[in-house]
């Protein structure tokens, strides 16, 4: 058994059950989990995150290390990749809003089969592609969703995106299910699913499972128990919509409130999501922020074209060509090599 | 049935088990590396174990004969004689193959009339011809380091008549 | 029969059987013969004034270290941090996601998972989050940290001297990670401690005083270049001038000295020497040879940045002592990554000399604008392209070709289509390498970053297989027999790699296959190229 993710996972089970008996009757800790937690979470996500890309950009940028994926700018007559090899800021700014959006570089995972003895064909190893792109938009699409949570009236973006998530499963379930069931948000599930793809992925693959950290399982638990406690209260648990959207309405609008009728899983949900904002700037999460500083993507690629300077760059030891010439110059003149100086002219 | 349509029959089986057990002598999160990517670019020593042991079973199964199988050996253990593994390791899966006919076989293949006797001689003889080319590669390697930076950097400084024999050491440019 | 033979499993397993599973922070270090190069002679350490010159040897237990050999590491690794923000990024950032883990040539060919780039940064990655972060100090192990041991010590140095810096990781990696700066990195921190090897210290150490890796002293350099003018004499029947060092000439040139000492790079050295030939009979352009810069090669790059500097600097030094227009480049890897993403600024600003233009062209290159210094695949393509050379491609017709793309020109420059334009206008055979092998996707030759010497062949050949096996495939289905490439470590290692794998498959510089090309004016009847070789139809 892997200590890494069994621990990740306790761990995982262990904050839920803290937050779910914490605010059971009897215990009466609403105001913590529901308030006091949520705001400290808050304040540590947006000061660490804060503090790490400031920590980043107060380090120095000393030279251009562009990793170049493609033909330089040369002779006119050579096309030049200018994604892959920019040479100007809008280019760059193409080149990283392809691999953000995009996940270009992953894509890249080209391969090429032999069959039957020489002939070669190509196919794409998409699937980690598919997995993070699967996973990424479908927790970009959760989180936007959630905003209706937190605002008052809910901006026409969110329910847009409402409707295009749900637009789906609607008319499949319509009639099945019983009314006042509400339509299934895609995301969700994609969500729950590129999770538990990036996890098995991490358990079954060798290499991948050799190079994997607690640290690396944690989110993903973390996020699994989030998905599951969510989905869980908008289908199958009745939770009152009405009371949640007063608490959390009372968070932002820094009039904290614990409204009556708020179930124990909200509260466990709610702590997971403290949690994983909590956890996010101290960890490999920030990768969210650090594509935007990684010096081989964000740079173009023209360094000889433009000069780069280094804001530390100090003066060396060097061998001069006048030291150069004082330990060679009786070689150098039997073998007719011009020098500077002649013997008879020294001191 | 014959000797050589029986294994032939077999002859994916065999192949697979032997390519298991082969691969299974490098670290375990490698092994699987080697048996699951098919580029044979992207991993050519998985590939180039593979098409060796093909070939091998093919040899094995028409009894081929000496010459053949030193052919298929070729490609496998020149690259596991560059792989840090001892002499009897890199040669041994040779070795591996004997019990795995036997495994696929029924009655350990005494039921199915194959000629055993006949096989391990030739399994043997396989080893053998392995070893060879095992010590052969590793002679290579051997001459490889010692001639190296004498072809290279002193070749043309002696053409040239610039150095001695004599001050023909050093590292390089 | 059966039954007296023992398992085979039983069998395998009673030999070195390593345990699998085991996390690799608990897989010891084992340093293996044939992976590792010899430890660096402490004369040439101190002939660079870098610290802690001693004799030491890895497979001793004891390394010498100075007493507070930790300390040292530990500030050396905050000091790097302030000062790269691609180190502190790459160190925080990785989700290992294990896209990188099958490009490394080094893991596809040794099989040793801790080749995987991944892993690599990672030994560096652990110590990081114990001596930097807060969850590391606070989780331990249990968050991938663990305290900077001697084991660790040794480790980091082991692996990282099995890299060869060719970046091939970083075209995969979602973030850029880029292996390559943590090797430099983390090479840079071994040096601290007197730990380099001797097939880097010892060439950054001639280098630095003769102007070259081999330390070959000017006099040598010239009887040298000498020589070839003889050779090419002979073969062509004329006789060639080279200058050395002359004030005012149009364009300086540079280039690895493995081109002029080492097998088969001098043949490309003779192309140089025949295609200035040439141009000066023609074109009246001059340009000339320094035996001070007599080193396009760096050295100092896989020591450090500083020493890096040390020996670049004498490019711009020596353009501006002798007045030139502008510096030409000759065919090298590391080198070309040196002159397009650090000789400007570290040395520059190269004010001195002028926009490069081409005098018999009047093309400007445009791309070379600031650093001032041209590659010689886009000068002779330039060349090419407006008809200046007088070429005969089929005197290289017993010469199917593939091409190499040296990793550095490739992923730290983009210099892709013009040697390869080069190559079109002066032979008939020429055949790529499957895609994915090729291009930026290019495999490393396996002796790149320093790491060419003998007593490492295992390694060499190991890493090197990925690239030797899609060679074989070329040669296989078109009858390729020569591998073309503009690197003079390729120049150096693709001999020994294609001897032991594919060694049917010779080696050459692009501007061999140019000069035999190039039909000289007032030349004889060639009837062997460069090497000696009969040229096709002059066989006896």
């Amino acid at each position: 058994m892997n200590k890494n993710y069994m621990v990740s996972l306790i761990a995982v089970i262990v904050l839920f059950l803290i937050a779910y008996v914490g605010t059971q009757q009897g215990a009466g800790l609403q105001l913590v989990f529901g308030i006091i937690i949520p705001y400290l979470a808050v304040i540590l996500f947006v000061v660490g995150f804060i503090r790490r890309v400031m920590g980043w950009s107060r380090s120095a940028v000393p030279f251009q290390i562009t990793t170049t994926c493609g033909q330089q700018p040369s002779l006119p007559w050579f096309k030049q990749a200018k994604i892959d090899n920019p040479s100007s800021t809008f280019f760059v700014i193409i080149r990283m809003f392809l691999e953000i959006v995009c996940f270009r570089s992953l894509f890249r995972n080209s391969r090429m089969k032999l069959n039957g003895g020489t002939k070669l064909t190509y196919q794409l190893e998409i699937f980690l592609w598919v997995g993070a792109l699967a996973f990424h938009y479908a927790f970009f699409t959760v989180v936007v969703r959630h905003l209706r949570f937190f605002t008052e009236p809910v901006p026409f973006f969110v329910t847009l995106l409402e409707k295009v998530d749900s637009f789906m499963r609607i008319e499949v379930l319509y009639d099945a299910i019983q009314s006042g069931l509400p339509g299934v948000y895609m995301s969700g599930l994609v969500l729950l699913a590129a999770t538990l793809y990036l996890f098995l992925r991490r358990v079954l693959i060798p290499q991948v499972r050799y190079i994997s950290l607690a640290a690396d399982f944690f989110p993903l638990f973390l996020i699994m128990g989030i998905a599951l406690s969510g989905i869980f209260m908008r289908y199958f648990t009745k939770v009152d919509i009405v009371a949640i959207k007063e608490l959390t309405m009372g968070l932002v609008t820094f009039r904290p409130t614990i409204p009556e009728g708020v179930s124990g899983l909200f509260y466990a949900h709610m702590f997971l999501v403290s949690i994983l904002l909590a956890y996010f700037p101290f960890s490999k999460l920030m990768h969210l922020a650090g594509i935007f500083l990684s010096p081989t993507r964000n740079m173009t690629g023209n360094t000889r074209q433009v000069r780069y300077v280094n804001p530390w760059n100090y003066p060396v030891k060097v061998h001069t060509y006048d030291e150069y010439e004082d330990d060679f110059r009786e070689k150098m003149i039997d073998a007719g090599l011009p020098v500077v100086k002649m013997p008879e002219e020294q001191p | 049935m014959s000797s050589a349509q029986l294994l032939a029959e077999k002859k994916q089986e065999i192949l697979k088990s032997w390519f298991q057990a082969t691969v299974d002598t490098y670290p375990a999160d490698t092994a699987r590396f080697l048996k699951s990517q098919k580029d044979p670019f992207a991993n050519p020593v998985g590939q180039t174990t593979y098409q060796s042991l093909d070939s091998l079973v093919d040899a094995l199964t028409t009894g081929a004969g000496r010459d053949v199988m030193a052919a298929a050996l070729d490609p496998i253990l020149r690259i596991r004689a560059v792989q840090t593994f001892t002499p009897s390791k890199a040669t041994g899966f040779v070795f591996s193959l004997k019990q795995i006919i036997r495994q696929h076989l029924p009655g350990d293949g005494r039921d199915a009339g194959v000629d055993m006797n006949g096989l391990d001689r030739q399994i043997d003889e396989m080893a053998m011809a392995a070893f060879d080319i095992y010590v052969a590669c590793r002679e290579k390697i051997f001459e490889l380091k010692a001639t190296e930076s004498r072809k290279q950097f002193f070749g043309s400084l002696k053409r040239a008549g610039l150095i001695d024999e004599t001050e023909a050491d050093g590292p390089g440019f | 029969m059966a039954d007296e033979l023992i398992k085979p499993d039983e069998l395998l397993s009673q030999i070195d059987h390593r345990p699998s599973g085991a996390g690799w922070m608990d897989t010891p270090l084992d340093i293996r013969k044939g992976m590792y190069c010899y430890a660096s002679n402490p004369k040439s350490v101190a002939t660079l004034g870098l610290p802690y010159a001693r004799p030491w040897n890895p497979l001793e237990e004891d390394w010498k270290l100075p007493e507070n050999w930790q300390e040292i590491i530990y500030e050396g690794f905050r000091e790097r941090l302030e000062k790269f923000r691609s180190f502190k990024v790459f160190m925080d950032i990785c989700v290992r996601c294990g896209a990188c883990a099958d490009k490394c040539h080094f893991f596809i060919g040794t099989g040793d998972p801790k080749n995987m780039p991944v892993l690599r940064a990672e030994l560096l990655r652990s110590v990081y989050r114990n001596d930097f972060t807060t969850a590391g100090k606070i989780l331990g192990r249990l968050g991938g940290a663990r305290p900077m041991t001697l084991d660790v010590l040794k480790e980091w140095w082991y692996y990282l001297f099995q890299c060869t810096e060719c970046r091939r990781c970083s075209v995969f990696c979602p973030y850029g990670i880029d292996t390559a700066e943590i090797t430099i990195m983390g090479r840079e921190l071994l040096n601290l401690l007197g730990l380099n090897i001797d097939w880097i210290a010892t060439p950054v150490a001639n280098c630095y005083r003769t102007g070259n890796h081999l330390g070959i002293q000017p006099h040598a350099f010239k009887d040298m270049l000498d020589f070839f003018v003889d050779e090419i004499e002979e073969v062509t029947g004329i006789k060639v001038d080279p200058p050395y060092m002359q004030k005012d000439a149009d364009i300086l040139f540079i280039t690895p000295s493995g081109d002029v000492f080492a097998d088969p790079g001098t043949y490309t050295c003779m192309g140089y020497m025949l295609l200035f030939h040439y141009l000066k009979e023609k074109y009246d352009l001059n340009i000339t040879w320094s035996t001070y810069a007599s080193e396009g090669g760096n050295f100092g790059f896989f020591t450090s940045h500083e020493t890096m500097k040390r020996l670049n600097s004498k490019m711009y030094a020596e353009a501006k002592r002798l007045g030139v227009k502008w510096i030409l480049g000759g065919e090298c890897g590391h080198m070309w990554r040196v002159i397009t993403q650090y000789m400007d600024t570290m040395n520059g600003p190269a004010d001195f000399l002028e926009e490069p233009v081409n005098p018999i062209t009047g093309t400007t290159f445009e791309n070379a604008k600031s650093t001032k210094m041209v590659h010689i695949a886009e000068f002779t393509a330039d060349l090419i392209k407006h008809g200046k050379l007088e070429l005969d491609p089929g005197r290289n017709d017993n010469q199917i070709v593939t091409f190499h793309d040296s990793c550095n020109p490739a992923r730290g420059m983009g210099l892709l289509d013009e040697p390869r334009y080069v190559l079109e206008n002066v032979v008939n055979h020429f055949y790529e390498m499957p895609a994915g092998t090729i291009r930026e996707q290019t495999f490393c030759c396996g002796s790149g970053a320093g790491l060419n010497a003998g007593e490492n062949m295992e390694l060499r050949m190991a890493g090197g297989f990925p690239r030797a096996n899609a060679v074989k495939h070329v040669h296989d289905n078109f009858g390729v027999n020569m591998l073309a490439c503009v690197c003079a470590i390729d120049r150096a290692a693709f001999p020994a790699s294609m001897e032991y794998w594919v060694p049917e498959v010779d080696v050459t510089g692009l501007h061999e296959l140019v000069a035999n090309a190039l039909i000289m004016p007032g030349e004889k009847e060639r009837e062997t190229d460069l090497r000696g070789e009969p040229l096709p139809g002059m066989e006896e």
